[in-house]
């Protein structure tokens, strides 16, 4: 057993080494790249917030490392559970007690990513095949159309470019806003993307969720709608879902209409129907959203809340409920990619917005998966080789070259340019000050 | 700013173009009188209340804007429009060094402010506002052409979305990155496209007013390091005494400390609850003996409630455990929610002792998925309002005129007259505060009781 237990250990050591490698590749992102290069600062790495998980919950929080390989030595020794990424500080974080909280050098936020967590456990309301902390391929498809309308906004309506979405290991996605002037962005502006990303605004104390005002919906929600709403609504999400096709299932929609004859005329019928079809859940379903669908829209005059009545159901069933908190504070810590989730053991890789659709949560590799193929030796282990190879089959070796090249080295060229520029314009100026 | 005891007041040597509203940007080098300097600052104190009266209240932008005008002129006009304009610029200074003291001061003051210079800046007329928008040297560029002509149509439906039916495109838009204008952001005001947002020149109050915040914002910072550093002890004999005391004669008791009415102990809690607590805190305190859980927001507004009741730590601790750890277990509840409390407590972190949240912030919440915090009268749907309000014993014509203020977004006063039904008294002061529904609920009830027996 001890000795089991030891090439455990040992195993698990190299995958945590793997993880830190990984980790470090991200992280270094996140710093100067070239260290020789005069315009950067050297001390941004450290500045920056790390936080372990380790055994029996023990949280450490404030850690701050002064170079990569100290962050390495740091996760080989404590052995965390979970690595979460805070934001990059005005001192280093383990040393924040030496600096009073007035004066010059308070110890606050300067730069962080925007981030977002998705997570499907908010939408339990709207989901008949899983509650709680499952996940399976019927209600996974909500997180893809998230994914697809967030993305979209994130790039065509505020300009981001690099953007990293991660599987957050069990049962939803994070993503990561690193431009420069996301990172650089305040509490306000943060907290004004995520409510310009709010639609849904309820629980169980109000019926009617989704309220869309106005006379039109805002260009944005449009193209939500029009592009990936209605098409899922009516497509994905009827056939998983069949959500009109019992009582319970359609009188929590028949709530949403805020008018009572239309909601009876339409339970009336739908009560006469419900024995004599001999057509399937999903058909039944399908035939009921049309009724529905005709009825409001002959008689959507009668009420200013009828309006869009149609456009809420969609939005309440199908965008995207993101977690407001998260994304409002600088000092928000989020789990790490490539980490390891500790309750399901499967890794927290990055997903493609532009083929999400092929992503399944329930075939990423795991961490006994990952042992595994370390101990039959099947796979070099080593990260930093440059290896173009399409032929490398190894469980991570996919989303490594995704992550790399789809993210990582755009994100250093955008960061090098920034680097260069602003170096540029500080000798400039400084010429200009000498000149007499 | 010279503040001086004579008699005389020196004319004012103001050669600003004076534009109706003041930006605040620097002190002005003029000399105050000792008695003006508190009233002044007390007279604007009036204003900042009365604006912080009408956000709580639910008051449209109209409503405000006409709200500002009619405390402005009640508390602040002088036939001589100089003097108004040195009396306008004399009680914000005045009130920056006795609101920089604390953050929740600094936060409060902030809000106040800003809502009052967006008020007045959209009194102005469109001139007037130009001159404003100059005055903060912002350099956007309107769109014009053959870029406005391919916006347009997005421009007209952003207008249709906001409840007018004809898409009238204005004459003007400003490009401007979307970081400048937060608050349209947010609600979906603007169209923004590749991180720019299409400002129009009705918005520009966004713009100017996202601009006035973020510069009184470091301006506290800066106020409160030279008051701490050398004012309060320089003036310790003259100003100082007057600035504390302004502070706490306006916002009202914060029922951080609990008063000899408000001890509670954990075996009559539910009693308590159920004869004193106002609606807002029953329905979290149901919940959690329901679920026997609360999201966070629900923690905080119900935990720092229980503490302004008078509460103890222990009890609280107690309390909190014995709910908890039937749905989450012993360990989990030590682990994840007992440190939380305890910083409630300000017994952890960095030991702030948190104030009980007042309506006003309540209201102002945004209670989501699986949340029960808020305000009931605000967030809570006409038929599950009815259901809560019928559970405290209103009869249906009480009701009535509750919904009444619910539907004019009233929500405070709908709380004051539910007061007034269940405990059959009338309630002038109004609530503004759970702790101090509390309190009046609780003289009430020990008024009515005999004494214990000796």
């Amino acid at each position: 057993m001890a000795f089991l237990r030891t090439r455990y250990v040992l195993v698990l050591s190299l995958t945590l080494t793997l993880k830190a490698i990984l980790l470090l590749i991200i992280t270094s992102s996140m710093v100067v790249i070239d260290g020789k290069h005069p315009g950067c600062d050297e001390y941004y790495f450290g500045r920056r917030e790390f936080s372990f998980t380790l055994e029996n919950d023990v949280y450490l929080r404030y850690k701050s490392f002064k170079s990569v390989s100290s962050l390495e030595h740091a996760i080989k020794s404590c052995f965390p559970y979970k690595i979460d990424i805070g934001a990059v500080y005005s001192v280093d974080p383990d040393k924040r007690h030496a600096y009073s909280q007035t004066g010059t050098n308070v110890f606050t936020p300067v730069e962080r990513e925007l981030v977002f967590d998705i997570d499907i456990t908010d939408y339990d309301d709207v989901r008949y095949c899983c509650s709680g902390a499952d996940v399976c391929s019927k209600c996974w498809p909500l997180m893809t159309v998230a994914i697809k309308v967030i993305h979209t906004s994130l790039k065509e309506d505020f300009g981001f470019k690099h953007i990293l979405w991660v599987f957050s290991g069990r049962r939803g996605v994070h993503c990561w806003v690193c431009d420069p002037k996301a990172r650089r962005m305040t509490n306000e502006q943060r907290s004004a993307v995520a409510e310009y990303f709010r639609v849904y605004k309820g629980n169980e104390n109000n019926a009617r969720k989704v309220a869309l005002m106005g006379y039109s919906l805002h260009p944005f929600l449009a193209r939500s709608y029009v592009d990936l709403l209605k098409g899922f609504f009516e497509g994905e999400l009827q056939a998983n879902q069949s959500i009109f096709s019992t009582k319970d299932k359609y009188d929590k929609i028949l709530e949403m209409i805020s008018d009572e004859d239309i909601q009876s005329e339409l339970r009336e019928k739908w009560e006469k129907s419900a024995n004599r079809s001999s057509l399937s859940e999903e058909a039944i379903s399908l035939v009921r959203w049309d009724q529905l669908k005709n009825t409001l829209q002959s008689k959507k005059h009668k009420a200013p809340t009828l309006r869009m009545c149609v456009e809420e159901i969609v939005f309440t069933f199908a965008y995207p409920r993101i977690d407001l908190e998260v994304s409002k504070q600088m000092n928000h810590l989020l789990k790490a990619p490539f980490c390891v989730h500790p309750k399901t053991g499967r890794v927290c890789v990055p997903i493609d917005p532009n083929n999400c659709d092929e992503f399944d949560p329930l075939a990423v590799p795991t961490l006994s998966q990952l042992i595994e193929e370390i101990n039959s030796g099947g796979s070099k282990m080593d990260v930093d080789d440059d290896d173009d190879d399409d032929t490398d089959t190894s469980l991570l070796g996919k989303s490594i070259k995704f992550f790399r090249s789809s993210f990582l080295e755009p994100l250093l060229k955008s960061c090098k340019e920034e680097i260069e520029s602003s170096y540029k314009t500080k000798i400039d100026k400084s010429k200009d000050s000498f000149s007499w | 700013m010279e503040v001086i005891r004579s008699q005389k007041r020196t004319p004012s040597n103001d050669t600003v173009s004076n534009p109706k509203i003041p930006l605040y940007l620097t002190a002005p080098q003029m000399e105050v009188r000792l008695e003006e300097f508190e009233l002044f600052a007390v007279d604007r104190l009036r204003v900042l209340k009365g604006v912080s009266d009408g956000l709580a209240r639910g008051r449209n932008p109209k409503e405000m804007d006409d709200l500002v005008d009619t405390l402005w002129k009640e508390h602040m006009r002088d036939p001589d429009a100089s003097l108004m304009f040195n009396k306008d610029i004399i009680s914000h200074f005045v009130l920056r060094l006795v609101y920089c003291r604390s953050d929740e001061l600094k936060k409060w003051f902030l809000s106040m402010e800003t809502a009052l210079f967006r008020h007045r800046f959209r009194l102005q007329n469109f001139e007037a506002q130009r001159a404003i928008v100059g005055e903060f040297g912002l350099p956007y560029k309107a769109v014009t052409g053959a870029e406005l002509e391919g916006l347009k149509e997005r421009l007209g439906q952003v207008v249709r979305s906001l409840g007018q039916i004809s898409p009238t495109v204005e004459a003007v838009y400003y490009k401007v990155p979307f970081e400048e204008v937060p608050d349209l952001v947010a609600s979906r005001r603007v169209l923004i496209q590749k991180g720019y947002a299409f400002v129009a020149g009705s918005q520009l109050v966004s713009l100017v007013v996202t601009q006035f915040r973020s510069h009184i914002s470091k301006a506290l910072i800066l106020t409160n390091r030279k008051w701490t550093t050398t004012i309060r002890e320089r003036e310790k004999d003259r100003l100082t005494p007057i600035v504390e005391a302004l502070s706490t004669s306006y916002l009202g008791p914060d029922y951080s400390q609990s008063t000899e009415y408000a001890e509670i102990s954990l075996k009559d809690i539910d009693q308590v609850a159920k004869s004193s607590f106002p609606l807002c805190m029953r329905h979290l305190f149901e919940k959690v003996r329901e679920d026997h859980h609360l999201k966070h927001g629900g923690r905080m507004q119900l935990g720092l409630f229980l503490k302004g009741v008078g509460l103890k730590l222990d009890d609280a601790l107690a309390f909190w455990r014995a709910e908890f750890t039937k749905k989450v277990g012993s360990e989990r509840f030590d682990k994840e929610y007992a440190y939380s409390i305890r910083h409630n407590y300000g017994k952890e972190g960095k030991r702030t002792d948190y104030t009980p949240y007042a309506c006003q912030k309540i209201i102002l919440s945004a209670p989501g998925a699986g949340d029960h915090h808020g305000c009931p009268y605000r967030h809570f749907s006409e038929d599950n309002l009815r259901a809560a309000l019928g559970r405290m014993g209103l009869s249906s014509r009480g009701m009535e005129g509750v919904m009444d203020q619910v539907r004019n977004k009233h929500y405070q006063l709908a709380c004051t007259m539910t007061f007034e039904a269940v405990y059959g008294t009338s309630c002038d002061a109004g609530i503004n505060h759970p702790n101090q529904y509390f309190e009046e609920s609780q003289k009430i009830l020990k008024s009515k009781t005999p004494p214990a027996p000796v």
